[in-house]
């Protein structure tokens, strides 16, 4: 491997020996393609024709006028597919498509990665192979049919806790057996060197747009810019094009599932310490032995034991800050916002919503709050409904 | 303590090396177990500590993991596990695990503890030899020997670096892919074998795949120093969990037939 992948004490990559030459030809691959001009130009051509960028920056007024000060909309949401997973997979999938590789396999929490992998995989020609936790099969099962209508082969992991974290192991074993013609197509900036890097590129379109469209809109840069975090791509995404302004806060918020206190939950920036899963070293929930826990949250895509290396380096040097919100008020805000807005948000996003609504009238009028919205909510609806808060919500008109 | 070394030094074929997950399907039927293999002629033990989430293992060991770590085996009891080998035995032990458990442990201590308890190597499964300085030092000062992996897609010059802090062995995977059994060898092996004998003179002994007594027989054949067998051995132990007591003499009467025809 060339460089080592590090984020301070962070990250690295920590794999069986077979799959090191897989991660050395991926390495190879993106410094060889990501500043070419072909490749670029592919690329770019792709997000703006097949995947709907540039996405609008939108200013939230109804959302804006409850909580007492601006919030405005990164909206990931009207992308294709559904969320924000399309800009990596399109650069994933062209870097695999350069490498000539013919086949993909993907993991997936929420069902938005595995389907964004799947549109990529049909357009690419490329025969895709799904890994899901039987228990998200179920829970997000809106977007198995999708994956399959375009192609792709679901293979259900009832491995641990049947969820993202399972479905992982299960790719990086399948990936073992069949790394010479396979692409793992990784959905977070998480797991081994190279992936965080190449995910953080892939979605640093996010913030490259936000900041200019908060310049061209507001005539200034936001004071908070928000994001909720599971792996951590839509947030390093959008947090990326930030890092040097220096006034502009950065928040990124994890699930707290049935709160901190209970354990339930999946939140290691939170309440996790320092450990090795997956090829990275990451805050991690764990026990005393370094075994994982199991993990809580209502979104499917934020229902991981460790997040990606370059959070934990941000949260340990404060450059940006952690939070978390509990089931309950992300099902509140879930309602309150799309009354307001009209917009259903996906369960993941709605994170960084509740937190900003946390705030309401705590912060100044003039305040501006960029919240990335990663996803929209119609793959959610029916877990809403089965899991809607026992008393309404008095906030919600 | 009986070395690598002197082992390697006093077989005229090809070491026998059962592979077990400390504590499958708890902690005293694993003992009696591994007491079996160990009369049954095994000549090295090969030994998990049961991790969570071990990526680089098949559906056989994955489930040995679970059941090793329901019946409450951690790794202080590990180490009690392994003292009460080395007391029954002087048989020399390599561990097999995963790096977030060295991690959380402390390195150092780790190596120190289990070194102590009698351990001989530790082969990290999930720690390359990029990363090599993190344990190769607290390792030789504790008196431990060093064991890394080389894969059938592992370049030469590699493949020459890991033999280079190889001090006990190479373990040498004979596929790509996961532990668990299979039919045949792969056709990787053996070139493989060829190319790592004509680089190194450290002991080649190969794992991952190799279920048959006629797979280890090849493999010696091939010129391998000592042929690893796990989800072999292990299935044994998933197949009979209604009748554990009669899991040793079934290990025993398996491991007797590979060491017969390996000569
Ligand atoms: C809409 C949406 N947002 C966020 C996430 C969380 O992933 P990440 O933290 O990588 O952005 C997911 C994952 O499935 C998602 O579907």
């Amino acid at each position: 491997m060339k460089y080592s992948g590090r984020f301070g004490q962070f990250g690295g990559f920590y794999v069986p020996e077979v799959l090191i030459p897989a991660l050395e030809e991926m390495e190879k691959a993106f410094y060889q393609y990501y500043r070419d001009k072909k490749f670029t130009a592919e690329l770019d051509t792709l997000y703006r024709d097949y995947a709907g960028r540039p996405t609008p920056l939108y200013l939230a007024t109804r959302f804006s006028e409850l909580v007492g000060f601006k919030v405005y909309i990164k909206r990931e949401d009207l992308l294709h597919g559904g969320a924000h997973k399309v800009n990596n997979c399109l650069g994933q999938g062209l870097l695999a498509k350069y490498m000539g590789k013919t086949k993909l396999i993907a993991e997936t929490g929420a069902g938005q990665h595995g389907l964004a992998t799947s549109m990529i995989g049909a357009l690419f020609g490329m025969q895709t192979k799904i890994f899901m936790g039987s228990i998200d099969i179920e829970r997000q099962s809106v977007n198995v049919h999708k994956m399959k209508l375009c192609g792709a082969e679901i293979v259900s992991v009832t491995g641990g806790t049947c969820t993202l974290k399972d479905a992982i192991n299960e790719a990086l074993r399948y990936w073992t057996s069949n790394v010479a013609d396979t692409f793992y197509l990784f959905g977070t900036a998480c797991g081994p060197h190279p992936y965080p890097t190449i995910v953080k590129h892939f979605q640093s379109c996010i913030g490259i747009e936000a900041r200019a469209q908060c310049l061209e809109k507001i005539g200034r840069l936001p004071d908070i810019v928000t994001a909720c975090v599971g792996g951590g791509s839509n947030a390093i995404g959008i947090f990326s094009a930030f890092l040097d302004d220096k006034n502009v806060k950065l928040i990124g918020i994890e699930p707290a599932g049935k709160g901190l206190k209970t354990g339930r939950h999946a939140a290691p920036l939170a309440a996790g310490t320092v450990g090795i899963l997956h090829g990275t070293k990451m805050y991690l929930m764990q026990d005393k032995y370094g075994q994982i826990l199991d993990t809580e949250s209502i979104s499917a895509g934020l229902d991981y034991p460790g997040v990606g290396p370059e959070h934990c380096l941000l949260k340990d040097t404060k450059r940006a800050q952690y939070f978390a919100v509990e089931d309950r008020d992300v099902l509140d805000v879930f309602d309150i916002f799309t009354k307001c807005e009209g917009i259903l948000p996906a369960l993941e996003s709605t994170h960084a919503l509740a937190w900003v609504y946390s705030q309401k009238d705590k912060m100044p009028a003039d305040t501006i709050v960029v919240v990335n919205l990663s996803g929209r909510g119609d793959k959610d609806v029916d877990i809403v409904e089965r899991n809607r808060n026992p008393a309404p919500s008095k906030h919600s008109s | 303590m009986k070395t690598y070394k002197q082992t390697f030094a006093e077989l005229k074929r090809a070491a026998l090396i059962p592979f077990f997950v400390i504590g499958d399907p708890d902690f005293d039927t694993s003992l009696e177990i591994i007491k079996a293999a160990i009369d049954a002629g095994a000549d090295i033990l090969e030994l998990g500590i049961p991790f969570s989430d071990p990526i680089a293992d098949g559906p056989v060991i994955q489930k040995a993991d679970i059941r090793a770590l329901a019946a409450g085996m951690d790794i202080e009891k590990a180490k009690d596990f392994i003292a009460k080998i080395k007391s029954y035995r002087d048989i020399p032990i390599g561990l097999l695990m995963y790096y977030n458990l060295i991690f959380q442990y402390g390195i150092e201590k780790f190596f120190a503890d289990f070194a102590k308890a009698g351990v001989n190597s530790v082969l990290v499964a999930d720690l390359s030899i990029d990363d090599v300085d993190e344990i190769y030092t607290p390792a030789r000062k504790a008196g431990l020997d060093t064991v890394f992996m080389v894969t059938p897609n592992t370049e030469t010059d590699r493949a020459k670096k890991i033999a280079s802090k190889c001090t006990g062995f190479i373990y040498t995977v004979s596929l790509l892919g996961v532990t668990g059994g299979r039919e045949t060898l792969s056709d990787m092996v053996k070139p493989l074998i060829a190319k790592l004998k004509s680089i190194t003179d450290v002991p080649v002994c190969v794992g991952f795949g190799v279920s048959k007594p006629q797979h280890a027989v090849e493999l010696a054949k091939a010129g391998a120093d000592g042929v690893i067998i796990g989800s072999r051995i292990v299935k044994i132990i998933e197949d009979n969990l209604s009748d554990k007591k009669s899991i040793p003499a079934k290990v025993s009467e398996f491991l007797a037939d590979v060491k017969k025809q390996l000569g």
